[in-house]
């Protein structure tokens, strides 16, 4: 007859109206998106400091005094153990790169420089003398260095999206105690009255937990879905690459972006157990 | 059994209060609240319900009536003294044995308190919803109720849309519905009309046949006279007279 059992059992207090899919689930799903990009942004930053770091660590530049013909210097620094490969740097290719700084017009002579490979795991900046030796008058620069710097500033990157997930999430879990209370004020009289009936603490937290878990949650999932476009955009911005879904998926942290939302579910659930428990203790 | 010993009751807030809704049970109690009596809402309460039985609960507006029916229904705890109900030790029990015992306490409450968002029959259903009764075993209970108190062609209305009259026959089935150990009625009659009140006498002298322990508050003089039971008096926050009419 009369009786709407399934609705109203789940929720005899009418949470569902006084806690609807408004403006909680869009700002945690605001902070989702954030959390998306912070997270994409990290993953990228290694993916491409590892990138540079491996192909920069087994190789290094040989400067080549003025004079020096490159093809005989190139056949005596293969000669050298460790070189895997020389090869000289093509002028043209030379001339494009500084460009920006020499301008148009190519400035002095460039000096003849010279790419080597190393084999894995041999110090370039052992070499100095062996080249030296090799070609007098060379100058060797190695590419650790900066491809430590490269690792350090990707590593600082982290830390930073870490940052923003942990303000993300204390953010997150404001908005959800704010809705928490806001829930709380609206049913204040309902939730006294089923205290009064007998019904545990345990029972009335976890109505609102699962009401307001359900809210960050979906609103997470709508906030992740907003930031794939993003992280397309991001994925065509690496260099030489239309929009490229196979380096979308280099880029996207796919497996934390699926815990995103489970995350704010959690998060979600456990801030309103936190607030209603709290509110609950007051009453005998 | 509801067995109240030097029970005393301060709101918080009020003058000098002890800590809200901390039990205290202290035999020497009301001498050491005696300095702040005139804080109290109740004072020095001493009697014993027995199951199954029925109680008026008699005294003027202002007297304690309510108060002392949010004790007995676990809605407050004493500020002084020792209340035992249902076999619950109050001031020492968890909290889940209170919420377990407040089950098995039913009131009806002088404003009804209907949860507006709910349909009558939603609002009666909530007992043995809270008491976990399958979904599937509630309608017949539920249906009896409301046939009983004439809601049944109302049972999908919002309480909001309901007399005054008719809220409190809905709040009456809410609170009969479960066949608690105890029912607690604050003025129940005060929004019927004679052939409802008459209705409604009927049914808690009924449920105080089947074994509920029954206390009612009223401040009419007509209806302990017309059903006679024993009663207390409450005067000024203590009983003044206990016994017959």
């Amino acid at each position: 007859m009369m009786i709407r059992s399934r609705r109203h059992a789940r929720d005899p207090l009418g949470l569902a109206r006084a806690l609807p899919f408004g403006l909680l689930p869009a700002l945690v799903g605001a902070m989702a998106l954030l959390a998306a990009l912070a997270m994409a942004g990290a993953q990228a930053a290694q993916r491409f400091a590892e990138g540079w770091r491996s192909a920069a660590i087994d190789s290094a530049t040989v400067l080549l005094p003025r004079g020096t013909r490159a093809e005989s210097a190139v056949q005596r620094l293969l000669a050298l153990p460790g070189v895997v490969a020389a090869a000289p740097a093509d002028p043209a290719e030379l001339a494009i790169l500084l460009r920006p700084w020499l301008g148009e017009g190519g400035g002095p002579a460039l000096p003849s420089i010279v790419d080597l490979t190393l084999s894995p795991g041999r110090a370039a900046e052992g070499m100095q003398a062996a080249v030296a030796a090799a070609v007098p008058g060379a100058v060797l620069e190695p590419h650790g260095p900066w491809a430590g710097q490269v690792a350090a500033l990707a590593q600082g990157v982290q830390w930073l999206a870490l940052a923003v997930l942990a303000l993300v999430a204390v953010v997150a879990a404001a908005v959800v105690a704010v809705g928490a209370g806001a829930g709380l004020a609206a049913r204040r009289d309902a939730i006294v009255l089923l205290h009064e009936w007998g019904a545990a603490d345990g029972q009335i937290a976890g109505r609102f937990a699962r009401r307001l878990g359900f809210l960050a949650g979906s609103g997470a999932m709508v906030g992740v879905a907003l930031a794939l476009p993003a992280l397309a955009l991001l994925a065509r911005l690496a260099p030489g690459r239309e929009i490229d879904w196979a380096a979308l998926g280099g880029i996207v942290p796919w497996a934390w972006l699926v815990a995103v939302p489970l995350a704010a579910w959690v998060l979600g659930w456990a801030v309103a157990q936190l607030v209603l428990r709290r509110w609950l203790r007051r009453l005998p | 059994m509801l067995r109240f010993i030097d029970v005393g009751l301060r709101y918080p807030g009020a003058p000098n209060a002890a800590a809200p809704n901390a039990a205290a049970p202290d035999a020497a109690a009301p001498n050491a609240a005696a300095p702040n009596a005139a804080a109290d809402v109740l004072r020095g309460l001493r009697f014993t319900l027995e199951p199954g039985s029925f109680t008026w609960l008699l005294g003027a507006s202002g007297a304690g009536k309510s108060s002392l029916l949010r004790l007995m229904g676990l809605s407050l705890r004493p500020t002084t003294g020792q209340m035992d109900v249902l076999g619950l030790r109050v001031g020492t029990a968890s909290r889940s044995a209170l919420a377990a015992t407040r089950r098995r306490i039913a009131t009806v409450y002088q404003d009804f308190r209907l949860l507006p968002y709910l349909s009558v029959a939603d609002n009666v259903a909530l007992p043995l919803r809270l008491a976990g009764r399958a979904e599937a075993s509630l309608q017949p209970d539920v249906a009896e109720m409301l046939d009983w108190v004439g809601l049944d062609h109302r049972a999908a209305a919002r309480p909001a849309t309901l007399s005054g009259g008719e809220q409190q026959r809905a709040a009456i089935a809410r609170a009969v519905v479960g066949r608690p150990d105890v029912l607690l009625a604050d003025e129940p009659t005060g929004n019927l009309d004679a052939t409802q009140a008459r209705r409604l006498m009927v049914l808690l002298i009924e449920l105080h046949r089947l074994g509920t322990t029954v206390v009612v508050a009223t401040h009419s003089e007509e209806l302990p006279q017309r059903h006679p039971a024993p009663c207390l008096i409450l005067h000024d926050g203590r009983i003044s007279r206990g016994g017959p009419p």
